[in-house]
């Protein structure tokens, strides 16, 4: 059984820990959250391949590594092309008969931030997508360049203050939507495409595991607070992500075969925007009397977003 | 040849093109830090105190001077959900056998992740300043919360 069971947290502990301490990411830093308890919930060989970002600066500062498994870093923008090249040679070893243990599980994952995955490497991602290699892209979403200091990106939200994306007299911040990454990545027909939380983890380690199962490329989306650029304090990782997820600013769904949609968490309580807002820095100035339209604006994309996955979870098309 | 360059003799010793060609489903090695010593096994099937750690694993290397709170850990009142475990983002919690058994100080840096989603009340995990002993931490903990209604 190459994948282990998680019927409850204290059966999960047991796995062995493959992603070491020591590593210089941030105190509260939730990459290395999603990327334990993606190297915990198989005990499969893995081969990853980061591409530029917080992740794989932080976890191969020479001399060291943080990763008990194989590990590849390579440019900004093809951690997807790594991937998938490294399932090639893999496949085609296999087939010569030059793999030293050729009965071994082995799979290929590729880990990339939402600047590599939402832009510059967009493009590569999305080649590997079509090929249809057997492989795993996780974006470790946190809305901006955080390595290089806070810059926008694509999948920063309306309304965030960044460092070129600033907010004050004559700006709120960031004026344009986030690009809706899960929904292109399902229209490339991936077998998986998933958005998940780390606060929700048993939903996050089993929609890892589909994913790992799953022959073909697929595509996660994760939900990773950034303490340093989001502004808030380190200890406040896992409650923010609360927000994210009981606001629905981050719903937790996976879309199967490109079209069968299920949405695997429904908050009890739905909290409004603005408690999701408040907690952190980067949405400080929307609190101003002149900005409060842009609440509203944020708050009536996120209900609209809500009645889609709904609908579209319903219809089953 | 100036004297500086004496000890440089191997100056245009190879043709260019002329190396070793691989084939493309073959690796040559760049830079690889190797995490374990020797050949490694898959290290999901060995606890951390079985593995033989190289020098370049992180393992190996400490962040303790980041912190200047530190998590005290109250065995009496854990109930050992493995809250904290799954949400280090340091690795440091350390759990054998579905039991919290401390912390590892070596490599937390204190951001108090842990203390948050400790569910116990009172908590099981507390903040403290770094320079606390642990035997005054714990004597100090404070009484169960009631209800606030």
């Amino acid at each position: 059984m190459a994948i282990t069971s998680i019927k409850n947290l204290k059966e999960f502990s047991t796995n062995n820990d493959r992603f070491e301490g020591a590593h210089l990411l941030c105190p509260g830093c939730a990459h290395s959250m999603i990327v334990r308890e993606l190297m915990n919930c198989t005990d499969d060989n893995l081969v990853i391949a980061s591409n530029t970002g917080c992740l794989e600066v932080s976890t191969a500062v020479y001399p060291y590594t943080s990763w008990d498994t194989s590990w590849i870093h390579i440019g900004f923008e093809n951690a997807a092309t790594a991937a998938s090249c490294a399932e090639s040679m893999y496949k085609a070893r296999k087939k010569k008969g030059t793999l030293p243990d050729a009965d071994a599980p082995v799979k290929f994952v590729a880990f990339g931030g939402d600047g590599s995955t939402y832009d510059i490497g967009f493009q590569w991602l999305s080649g590997a997508m079509e090929r249809g290699h057997d492989f795993t892209y996780i974006c470790l979403d946190n809305e901006n360049y955080a390595n290089t200091g806070g810059q926008r990106s694509s999948a920063t939200p309306v309304g965030a203050h960044t460092s070129t994306a600033q907010a004050g007299s004559t700006s709120y911040g960031k004026k344009q939507k986030k690009k809706d990454m899960v929904a292109i990545m399902a229209a490339h027909g991936a077998p998986y495409v998933a958005q998940l939380a780390p606060n929700k983890w048993k939903s996050m380690a089993k929609g890892f595991q589909k994913a790992l199962e799953t022959e073909g490329p697929c595509f996660i989306n994760t939900v990773s607070a950034c303490t340093t650029e989001w502004k808030f304090d380190p200890k406040d990782t896992i409650n923010v992500t609360d927000l994210a997820t009981d606001t629905l600013m981050f719903p937790i769904y996976e879309i199967i075969d490109g079209h069968e949609l299920n949405i695997l968490y429904r908050p009890k309580n739905i909290l409004k925007v603005e408690d999701y807002l408040g907690a952190q820095g980067r949405y400080r100035h929307l609190f101003k009397s002149e900005n409060k339209h842009i609440i509203e604006r944020i708050q009536k994309d996120i209900d609209e977003k809500w009645e889609f996955l709904q609908r579209r979870e319903e219809a089953r098309i | 040849m100036s004297k500086g360059l004496e000890g440089n003799d191997n100056r245009g010793a190879r043709e260019l093109g002329a190396e070793e060609k691989v084939g493309w489903d073959q690796v040559t090695q760049g830079v690889v830090l190797h995490s374990f010593v020797g050949e490694s096994e898959n290290s999901a099937f060995l606890k951390p105190e079985e593995r033989e750690y190289n020098d370049f694993n992180s393992y190996t290397a400490t962040v303790a001077s980041w912190r200047i709170v530190k998590p005290v850990y109250n065995r009496d009142i854990c109930i050992d959900c493995q809250n904290c475990w799954v949400w280090c983002p340091d690795t440091s919690i350390i759990s054998r056998d579905k039991q919290m058994l401390g912390i590892d100080y070596d490599h937390c840096k204190g951001c108090g992740v842990c203390v948050e989603v400790c569910p116990t009340n009172p908590k099981s995990l507390l903040m403290f300043g770094e320079a606390e002993e642990t035997e005054t931490a714990l004597a100090n903990w404070p009484e169960k919360k009631k209800k606030e209604k």
